[in-house]
C-alpha cells in the first residue's frame, strides 16, 4: 500500500448523494475512494469518466478531475483521455444501461486492451428513466417496458469483455468487503480492466421483482456467472503497444508532395479530355497517371479521376484524365475528345460518353471492341509488331505509348521519364521494355 | 514560365487534407473508414506514429469522434474525416464537442446520399446537415475549398479556428476534390494566400487539459457553470448558452472568407463554393472572353453565412446565379439576403455528374 495523499477522493461538500436509500451506487464510490487512498494517488493524477444514469451523477462526488459525456459513450472518451496522456489513471463509471447502448466500445476497448478501467455499475434496469429493462436484466423480470416478464436473455457483461480479450476481468458485488482492493488491483493492470459490479436498484428493480441481496446471490449462482477474477492476462496494453508501433514509424520518413520538373514542352492550345477504359487489372489507372504525369512534365495542366467498382478486382477500371495548357478547373468528362477501349467492361461503362462524342473526336479499340454506337471517329489501336507479346499482361502501358505517339500532346520522352519518376523501380523496367516497342 | 512555375506536384484532396492537418500540428486522429474519406484515415493513421502522435481507426463513427474528444481534453490536437454517412453517427458527439468547447477539425467529404446514395458520387447536399447537426442548432464553423492547394491551406486554418472558437470546424469537401489526383505547382502548396490572420488567442478561457499537478478539471455535457460543475440555475444556463451563440456569430467578420471577382457593370452575380465553383470560374471565363460583364463570388466560409461580403457584392445585381450539387441548399441562405428585386437561379445536379461550366453558361443565357 502507497503512503495515502488524501483520507478520501470524495468531496464531502458535495454530499449526501443524490441517489435513492439503499441505492448500492454509494457502497461504490465508497469503495473507488478507499482504493484512490491505498494507491497513494495525487487527484490530479485521476481523471473519472462518467456514462449517462444515476451513476452519471458521479462525477461531482469527486475531488478528482472529471468528465461527463454522452449515453454509452465512456469508454471512449476514456480511452482517448488515456492516449493523450498516459501517466494518468482513467476509470469509467457506467452502468448496465450504458454497456447495451455502448457494447460495441465495450467489447472493442476490451479488444485494444487500452488501458482504462471500467466500472460496471450492474443494477438490471434503467434506474435514471423509470426501471425499464436493460442489457442484464434477468428472465421473466417485470419492468415497464417488460410488463409479461423479459424474454431476452441476459448479457454476461464481465464474460462478453472477457472472451474479447480485456486484460482484467472481474465480478463483484457492491456488498463485497474487498471491492476497494478488486478495483486497485484492476486499476494497476496495464491494459484494459473490467469490474463487473452487481448491486440493487431499491427504486424500482427491487421492488417490482422481489429481488435483495439474497436473490441477487442466488441468481448468479443459477446463471453460473461466477464472481472474483475471471481473467488476468499479460497482453501489452494498446498504449505500450502504440509506444512500439511510433519507435518503428519514427524511422520512416514522413509525407511530402513528388516534385514533377517541367524540362519537356508541348505546344498544346487546347484541353484535351481522355478517358481510357478497361477492366480490373490491366493497370488503367496507372495508365492514366502515366498519361498525367506525362503532361505534367511537359508543362501541362492535369486532372486524374479514376472509377472502378468497390469490388476492385473485378469489373470496369475506368481513368478520366484532362490534359490542358491552362489549370484545369472543370475536371469532369461528359465528352471525351479521346476514348481508348481496351477491355468490354470499360467499353460497357463508358458507353454513354462515347455515345456523346462527336465526328470530330476519336475512338481507339482494341481488338474486338470496334463497332461502337457513336458519331465519333473510331481507329483500332496498333501496337507495333514487337509488342504482341505483351499485349495481354501490358495493355494499358502500351495504350498510353500509342496514344502518346498518335496524339501528340507531349514528347514521347517525356512519358519515359514518367515512368520513371513516379513508379516503382520494377514496374519502371517493365514499362519502359513495353514503351521501348515504340521506338 | 517562371522557375518557381516549373515545379508541379501530382497530388489528391486526401493528402493536401492530411498534409495540412500535420502540418497544422495535429497529433491525434480517429476516424473509421468510408468512401470517399478513407484516403485521409490511411495517411493520418501511417504519418501521426512517425511524428510521436496517435491514429487509430475506431470500431465505428460514434466512437472515433468519443476519442478525438476525449484526446482533445487531454490536451491533443485533433481531427477526423468522413462523409456523409459518418455525419450522422458523428453528430451526437459534435453536440458534446460544442457544450465542452473543445477544439476538433473535421472533414466531410460529401457523397451523393441520401443514405448509401451514388456511392461514390460527388456532391455537396450536406452543407445544411454540417451547420445544423447538433441539437439545439449551436452555430459550428464550416470551411470550403475549392480545389487542392486550398484544401491545404484551409484544413490549417481550420486548426487555428478550431483552438481560437474553441469548436468544431468543418472542412466541406467532396469525392471529386479528395479523389481526384491533379497537377499543382509546388508553390501554390507553399504559400499561404492572402487571407487575413487568425489571431492565436482563444476568445475565451483557452482550454486546460488534464494535468498531473494541474488544476482540476470538469468537463460536461451537461449545463455547467465556469468550473464545469452541473448547474441548474436558469440565469446561468442562459448566460452560458448566449456565450456559445455569440462567440462565433458576433465574429462572423473575423471568419468570413471568400473571393470576389467583381466587374463593373455586371448585372449578374454568380456565387459557389467546393468544385462547383471551379466551374463558376470555367465559366465566367468564357462568359468574359465572349464580351460579357459579370461577376463571381466564391464562399471558402459557408458558416457561419459572411453576410456583409455577401451584401457587398450586390450593388447593380439584378440576378444571382447559384450552383451547387443539391437541390439549393445555400440558395436559400443567399435569399434570406437578398430582396424582391434580384432574381436567383439555382443551377443544381443530384445526377453523380459535377456542373459544367455550360451548364452554368446556359443559366447566365437563360
Amino acid at each position: 500500500m502507497a503512503e495515502p495523499i488524501l483520507d478520501t477522493y470524495i468531496a464531502e461538500e458535495n454530499l449526501p448523494y443524490e441517489f435513492c436509500p439503499g441505492c448500492s451506487h454509494g457502497k461504490v464510490l465508497g469503495a473507488l475512494s478507499n482504493s484512490l487512498k491505498q494507491q497513494g494517488l495525487d487527484p490530479t493524477e485521476v481523471v473519472i469518466v462518467t456514462d449517462i444514469g444515476c451513476v452519471g451523477l458521479s462525477d461531482k462526488y469527486f475531488v478528482t478531475h472529471a468528465f461527463h459525456g454522452l449515453h454509452g459513450r465512456a469508454i471512449t472518451y476514456a480511452s482517448g483521455i488515456k492516449m493523450q496522456n498516459p501517466d494518468l489513471k482513467v476509470v469509467v463509471l457506467i452502468g448496465d444501461g450504458g454497456c447495451g447502448i455502448g457494447g460495441h466500445h465495450l467489447l472493442n476497448a476490451a479488444r485494444m486492451n487500452t488501458d482504462v478501467n471500467v466500472l460496471v455499475f450492474n443494477n438490471f434496469n434503467f434506474g435514471m428513466t423509470g426501471g425499464q429493462h436493460s442489457v442484464t436484466t434477468p428472465f421473466d423480470s417485470i419492468t415497464p417496458t417488460t410488463s409479461f416478464g423479459s424474454t431476452d436473455a441476459p448479457m454476461d457483461i464481465a464474460g462478453t469483455a472477457k472472451v474479447n480479450g480485456g486484460g482484467f476481468i472481474a465480478r463483484a458485488t457492491a456488498f463485497d468487503k474487498d471491492l476497494p482492493e478488486m478495483i486497485t488491483k484492476a486499476m494497476n493492470h496495464d491494459g484494459f480492466a473490467l469490474i463487473d459490479i452487481w448491486e440493487l436498484c431499491t427504486a424500482y428493480y427491487v421492488v417490482r421483482n422481489d429481488f435483495g441481496r439474497k436473490e441477487m446471490m442466488g441468481y448468479m449462482d443459477n446463471m453460473k456467472m461466477e464472481s472474483g477474477i475471471l481473467q488476468e492476462t499479460e497482453r501489452p496494453s494498446f498504449q505500450t503497444s502504440y509506444k512500439h508501433i511510433q519507435e518503428q514509424a519514427s524511422q520512416q520518413k514522413t509525407m511530402s508532395g513528388l516534385v514533377l520538373e517541367t524540362n519537356f514542352t508541348s505546344d498544346l492550345d487546347r484541353p484535351v479530355r481522355i478517358v481510357l477504359a478497361g477492366s480490373a487489372g490491366q493497370k488503367v489507372v496507372s495508365a492514366g497517371n502515366l498519361l498525367a504525369s506525362a503532361a505534367t512534365l511537359s508543362g501541362l495542366w492535369t486532372s486524374r479521376r479514376a472509377d472502378f467498382p468497390i469490388t476492385i478486382q473485378t469489373g470496369f477500371s475506368v481513368a478520366e484524365i484532362v490534359i490542358s495548357p491552362e489549370p484545369v478547373l472543370y475536371s469532369g468528362i461528359v465528352k471525351p475528345d479521346v476514348a481508348a477501349l481496351i477491355a468490354t467492361e470499360g467499353k460497357a461503362k463508358i458507353a454513354r460518353l462515347t455515345k456523346a462524342m462527336e465526328a470530330s473526336d476519336t475512338i481507339y479499340f482494341a481488338d474486338g471492341l470496334g463497332d461502337v454506337d457513336s458519331p465519333a471517329n473510331q481507329l483500332p489501336l496498333e501496337f507495333p509488331e514487337s509488342a504482341k507479346k505483351d499485349v495481354r499482361k501490358n495493355i494499358s502501358a502500351l495504350t498510353a505509348g500509342f496514344l502518346t505517339k498518335e496524339l501528340n500532346l507531349f514528347p514521347f520522352e517525356a512519358l519515359k521519364e514518367a515512368v520513371r519518376q513516379i513508379q516503382k523501380p520494377k514496374i519502371t523496367e517493365i514499362n519502359l521494355g513495353v514503351l521501348a516497342h515504340f521506338e | 514560365m517562371s522557375i518557381e512555375n516549373q515545379r508541379r506536384e501530382m497530388v489528391d484532396g486526401a493528402a493536401a487534407i492530411a498534409r495540412g492537418a500535420l502540418d497544422a500540428g495535429c497529433n491525434y486522429y480517429a476516424g473509421y473508414p468510408i468512401t470517399p474519406a478513407s484516403g485521409i484515415l490511411t495517411h493520418m493513421l501511417r504519418e501521426l506514429p512517425k511524428v510521436g502522435g496517435i491514429g487509430l481507426q475506431g470500431e465505428d463513427e460514434i466512437s472515433s469522434m468519443g476519442h478525438c474528444i476525449g484526446a482533445a481534453t487531454a490536451g491533443a490536437t485533433v481531427f477526423t474525416a468522413s462523409s456523409g454517412p459518418g455525419l450522422s453517427l458523428y453528430s451526437e458527439n459534435i453536440g458534446l464537442a460544442i457544450m465542452m468547447e473543445v477544439p476538433l477539425v473535421i472533414a466531410i467529404s460529401q457523397r451523393l446520399g441520401p443514405s448509401t446514395g451514388a456511392a461514390t458520387a460527388s456532391a455537396q447536399g450536406d452543407i445544411q446537415f454540417m451547420r445544423w447537426c447538433n441539437s439545439g442548432g449551436y452555430p459550428v464553423i464550416v470551411l470550403s475549398p475549392t480545389n487542392i492547394p486550398e484544401s491545404y491551406h484551409l484544413t490549417k486554418r481550420a486548426f487555428k479556428l478550431a483552438k481560437r472558437f474553441r469548436s468544431p470546424v468543418f472542412i466541406a469537401t467532396d469525392k471529386e476534390t479528395v479523389m481526384t489526383t491533379e497537377s499543382v505547382s509546388e508553390a501554390e502548396m507553399i504559400n499561404t494566400p492572402v487571407w487575413p490572420e487568425i489571431p492565436d488567442e482563444p476568445v475565451g478561457k483557452p482550454l486546460d487539459p488534464y494535468q498531473i499537478n494541474g488544476s482540476i478539471h470538469h468537463y460536461t455535457g451537461s449545463s455547467h457553470n465556469e468550473e464545469g460543475h452541473i448547474t441548474k440555475d436558469p440565469d446561468i444556463i442562459a448566460e452560458f448558452n448566449e456565450r456559445l451563440k455569440n462567440k462565433i456569430e458576433s465574429r462572423v467578420d473575423e471568419i468570413s472568407l471568400v473571393n470576389a471577382d467583381l466587374q463593373d457593370g455586371a448585372g449578374t452575380l454568380i456565387i459557389s463554393y467546393g468544385v462547383s465553383a471551379r466551374s463558376m470560374e470555367a465559366a465566367v471565363n468564357h462568359l468574359r472572353d465572349q464580351g460579357e460583364k459579370v461577376s463571381a463570388l466564391t464562399v471558402y466560409s459557408l458558416w457561419p453565412i459572411p453576410e456583409k461580403k455577401i451584401k457587398n457584392c450586390l450593388k447593380g445585381i439584378k440576378r444571382i446565379i447559384i450552383p451547387e450539387m443539391n437541390h439549393g441548399q445555400y440558395r436559400h441562405e443567399i435569399e434570406r439576403l437578398t430582396n424582391d428585386e434580384i432574381e436567383l437561379v439555382g443551377v443544381n445536379k443530384v445526377d453523380t455528374f459535377l456542373i459544367t461550366p455550360e451548364e452554368i453558361m446556359a443559366a447566365y443565357h437563360g
